[in-house]
């Protein structure tokens, strides 16, 4: 086909159905919605907790931490890639969704930096009048700070959202049953296997585009300004 | 992390006496995602480094060896780093200028701006996997999109993922298409430059150009330092594209570092290997990092440095 033809002659929806059935993208678009939903819950609560006590609390060792904290975000998922592949082995979680789920329910370095600078700007006084109350930390946390956090998390779950439906390396080491693939990963084994069929694969990644489109598109004007409260500098 | 301190001030006893343990409730998370995920592999990963542990069979110490015939006797370790190195060097200094020219430009108050980033940031929400089939498509040989329009002003284009000479061109091209975040950071960090800095130097007769350079570049520079390190460790750890798009081919031309470790370890299970791989990975990623941070004193601008003494609670 050349020169390529720019005007399609009809549009054909067939295509996708085509494509669709395939392979079973069904399945794999499951997985990668378990995937996603899971991890953004853990992400959620796992950091916005680590990050409120990073950044409201005095203690012995916070500082040391933190520093460790944003230097693991240095450390290339090379270097970690084999142990913790043989860690899951050794859990029996190969071959499972676990390894792409669980570790997001521990926090990430990224999004606690981002929360804790965020919290770091809300004045002090809010807690006390807490603490004479007689509330608790973790009342505190919920009552008071999780509502202002409310565009920071929308950002926090965007970015997390967008990381866990487009990764393509952890699916690709921890999962090798094609009952498992999330769409990602079903997308490259199908270009493997039908490597020429350019309208099939150019109509399954057109679908997986359309989810990040739509969030990125609703919480578009979230982004910039949540970056700029990280006030990286 | 279980280090709770004997005895402590007691200003802070007076503040926090609902319990010492509170903080450390908050955090725990986090600590024990680093010690399982983080802490234990990495020791674990600089251990196995010594050994030479196939995925099955028996395991044997071999002290520095696996280095040692890595610098030695692995042409293709070499080969890998070269093709990084060329690859980073070509990627990171174009990604900053252009990353920064389209920040500055979004910038613009114009109508349609919010459109115009949204349009730019696209690319990077897309997933790393659909962008490679794009791209696979922009650059075939034979219907692609970049030969036709090339085709248009009468050159004949290479088939661009197939010959050696342009492949590693073609991946810095599709990785430059996929900053949106970079640009976004830029865009954040311009947001942040005070308006009466440019009102003042526009009274005093400063041209655009002039502004850009003296107000724009220094108050940006942190932000510019920023970028320069995740860039290089980004281009260090590129493996999505070259996976999905080249497979390392044609002739190992993309055949990234990261490309190389993957393989020792999945495809030939050298396990060992593989780890004292990555580990050089970590090291040269760490020595270019500390490169930057030194040579920052000599090029980054702190706001802060010239307004002393703002806050130093933390």
């Amino acid at each position: 086909m050349f020169p390529p033809k720019w005007i399609p002659s009809a549009i054909h929806w067939e295509n996708f159905v085509h494509a669709w059935t395939i392979q079973s993208f069904n399945t794999f678009l499951k997985n990668s919605l378990i995937v996603t939903i899971l991890c953004n819950i853990g992400q959620l609560i796992s950091s916005s907790l680590v990050a409120y006590g990073f950044a409201r609390f005095r203690f012995r060792g916070r500082n040391a931490l933190f520093m460790i904290l944003l230097a693991t975000m240095m450390i290339p998922w090379d270097v970690t890639m084999i142990p913790l592949y043989m860690e899951f082995n050794m859990l029996g979680w190969i071959n499972t969704l676990k390894p792409l789920i669980v570790p997001a329910w521990f926090g990430s370095p990224f999004f606690i930096f981002l929360l804790r600078q965020f919290l770091l700007t809300v004045p002090r006084e809010l807690e006390e009048s807490a603490n004479i109350d007689g509330a608790s930390a973790f009342t505190t946390y919920l009552t008071i700070f999780v509502p202002l956090m409310v565009p920071s998390l929308i950002l926090v779950s965007v970015f997390n959202m967008m990381d866990t439906w487009n990764d393509y390396l952890g699916p690709l080491v921890f999962l090798n049953d094609a009952s498992k693939y999330t769409l990602t990963l079903g997308l490259a084994q199908f270009r493997g296997m039908f490597g020429v069929d350019m309208t099939s694969i150019m109509a399954v990644t057109t679908i997986i585009c359309i989810p990040p489109l739509v969030v990125f598109f609703l919480a578009q004007r979230h982004i910039v300004q949540g970056i700029a409260n990280t006030g990286i500098k | 992390m279980n280090a709770l301190p004997a005895s402590r001030g007691r200003l802070h006893r007076v503040r926090y006496r609902r319990g010492r343990l509170t903080p450390y409730l908050f955090i725990v998370p986090w600590i024990a995602g680093f010690c399982c995920f983080t802490l234990g592999p990495l020791v674990f990963s600089l251990v196995i480094s010594f050994y030479d542990w196939p995925i099955v069979g028996s395991k044997k110490f071999v002290g520095l060896q696996n280095y040692i015939s890595m610098f030695t006797d692995d042409p293709l370790f070499w080969h890998a780093l070269g093709v990084t190195v060329k690859f980073a060097l070509l990627l990171v200094p174009l990604n900053l200028v252009v990353s920064l020219m389209l920040a500055v430009l979004l910038n613009q108050k114009v109508r349609g701006n919010g459109l115009f980033r949204t349009i730019f940031y696209l690319p990077s929400v897309i997933s790393g996997v659909a962008l490679s089939m794009i791209w696979a498509w922009v650059y075939s040989g034979e219907y692609g999109l970049l030969n036709y329009v090339l085709s248009l002003v009468g050159i004949t284009g290479p088939d661009w993922l197939r010959n050696p000479n342009w492949a590693l061109a073609a991946m810095v091209m599709a990785s430059l298409w996929a900053q949106g975040s970079m640009v976004l950071i830029y865009l954040a960090g311009l947001k942040n430059i005070p308006a009466d800095l440019y009102e003042s130097a526009s009274m005093d007769g400063a041209g655009s150009v002039r502004r850009f350079f003296s107000i724009t570049l220094p108050m940006l520079s942190p932000t510019i330092l920023f970028n320069t390190i995740t860039s290089i460790i980004a281009a260090f750890q590129q493996l999505t594209l070259a996976l999905t798009l080249t497979g390392g081919g044609p002739l190992k031309a993309t055949y990234f570092y990261a490309m190389y470790v993957y393989e020792n370890a999945f495809k030939y299970f050298h396990m060992g290997y593989s780890a004292a791989n990555a580990w050089v990975m970590f090291l040269i990623v760490l020595f270019l990092t500390f490169l930057v941070f030194k040579s920052s004193s000599l090029w980054v601008f702190y706001e802060s440095e010239v307004k002393q003494g703002a806050d130093n609670k933390r």
